[in-house]
């Protein structure tokens, strides 16, 4: 039976780690690949990295990052942010990583996802979704949009027909954040969670607002989610990743608990 | 040393990473050569059957690898290159190697999962593997031990070839073959300590058949 992923999300920038990340113990605060090892040893079930560099040059450390990545987990990862073109996946795929995450690159030329899937397969390919609620439109018939540039950008596109369209032209899975949940630690955003898993037949990972491993648990059961994004819960080291494992299995959620 | 078997169609590097992380010197190498010289092969494999085969065979490499399973290499196939040891993949309607009967099915996407719901096509995570016969792949892993499997074709050989199996809306064959020819249908390059352990069990098996010889 197929367990339910628990995957930490790590924003890097030039390399480093943006936020600062406050572990006990001596690991390196700020270093990328030493947290990935150590949510690797806590039992993560995937990693995935943005990438929110700007210049060239920081892109350069960041796939260095991916590669020493690649050589210290061996477990799979993502790495999104930034992406534009094949030319930009192939290289973060040769540095090691199993999957990209395309967004806005998507957003403003949806051929990326099919030429991805054609190139690399359908399995590295991650439609990564900013979604945020709004009045329900013509245009945006589910109350649901999809934005970019960090929810400043609003694309008139609705998020179940942008969901459909990523499956049909070769996505693999849909990383969906909910921009409203966002930082509020108050839980998924379900109803979104639900309507696109529904709708979907590939997986979806639920993302913006875990507080507590409850929210994970709803997100896996009320949401049909396969997997759930954190970020702040275990950065600022509220939880362990064994811990919230522990309490989601408890609550009768399939868990990788042997790792 | 084991060799990595290069056709332009696998995740040479990743395997070859992890082989690196366990200090197991590996070559990814399609020079008969060097092949040869191998304790073992590991023949990987990502995407579809179709182009795999068609890499296999435009240079010949096809009757390389079959030649040196002849030889009894011990090999260990992993993901496409589990599925196409088989007769047949639906996937592109591949006729692939022969080497172990049996043909890879697509997932049926009626089955449904423990919800209730339809499966979701690929499979894609991680998921236990229940052996039905005792292999050497699987000495010293935890109870309940779990893998990386991605994939939307699965190998279904007959009954005697079965070594292990998964349940994904219904059970189905993720290890398969014989002492010394194995095939996985997950990543262990990918799957944390379990999948470690298993590529250090097949490097010790080679070792031994190599000193035996």
């Amino acid at each position: 039976m197929l367990s339910k992923r628990i995957i930490p999300c790590l924003d890097v920038r030039d390399g480093k780690l943006t936020k600062g990340v406050r572990f006990k113990g001596n690991v390196d605060i700020g270093d990328p690949v030493e947290t990935a090892r150590m949510y690797y040893e806590q039992g993560a079930d995937e990693i995935v990295f943005y990438d929110i560099t700007a210049s060239a040059e920081g892109r350069g450390i960041f796939l260095d990052v991916v590669e020493k990545v690649a050589s210290t987990i061996f477990i799979p990862f993502s790495v999104g942010g930034g992406i534009g073109s094949v030319e930009d996946m192939r290289a973060v795929l040769l540095a090691g990583a199993e999957k990209v995450s395309v967004n806005s690159g998507a957003v403003k030329n949806p051929d990326i996802i099919s030429q991805g899937a054609a190139a690399f397969g359908s399995q590295c390919v991650v439609l990564g979704m900013d979604v945020k609620r709004v009045e329900k439109s013509e245009a945006v018939p589910s109350g649901f949009e999809v934005v970019i540039h960090g929810g400043r950008k609003h694309m008139g596109l609705d998020a179940l027909d942008w969901a459909k369209t990523g499956e049909a032209l070769g996505a693999g899975e849909i990383c969906l954040n909910s921009i409203d949940a966002d930082g509020t630690k108050d839980g998924y955003d379900l109803e979104l969670t639900r309507l696109i898993s529904r709708k979907v037949r590939i997986p979806v990972i639920a993302s913006g607002g875990a507080g507590n491993p409850g929210h994970m648990a709803e997100a896996f059961v009320k949401g049909g989610a396969s997997a759930a994004l954190i970020a702040s819960i275990v950065h600022y080291g509220e939880y362990s990743i064994a811990r919230i494992k522990q309490e989601i299995s408890e609550q009768g959620v399939k868990m990788r608990m042997v790792w | 040393m084991l060799a990595i078997f290069d056709y332009h169609a696998g995740n040479q590097t990743s395997v070859r990473r992890a082989l690196d992380h366990l200090g197991i010197e590996s070559r990814i190498t399609s020079d008969p050569e060097l092949l040869d010289r191998a304790e073992g092969i590991i023949f990987p494999g990502v995407g579809a059957a179709g182009q795999a085969m068609e890499e296999l065979t435009s240079c010949g490499l096809d009757e390389v690898l079959k030649a040196l399973i002849w030889q009894e290499k011990p090999l260990l196939g992993i993901c496409v290159g589990c599925q196409i040891l088989l007769d047949y993949s639906q996937e592109n309607n591949t006729k692939a190697l022969s080497i172990i009967p049996g043909e890879c099915r697509l997932f049926n996407p009626s089955w449904t999962d423990e919800d209730n719901r339809p499966i979701r096509v690929p499979h894609m995570g991680w998921n236990s593997v229940q052996l039905k016969r005792d292999c050497v792949l699987f000495q010293g892993l935890e109870p309940g031990s779990e893998f990386y499997f991605v994939h939307s074709y699965y190998p279904a050989p007959p009954e005697e070839f079965v070594i292990g199996t998964t349940t994904y809306g219904r059970p189905f064959c993720s290890v398969h073959g014989r002492p010394g020819l194995w095939a996985v249908q997950f990543h262990p390059e990918k799957s944390g300590a379990p999948g470690l352990r298993i590529l250090s069990n097949f490097h010790a098996y080679c070792r031994e058949a190599s000193d035996a010889q």
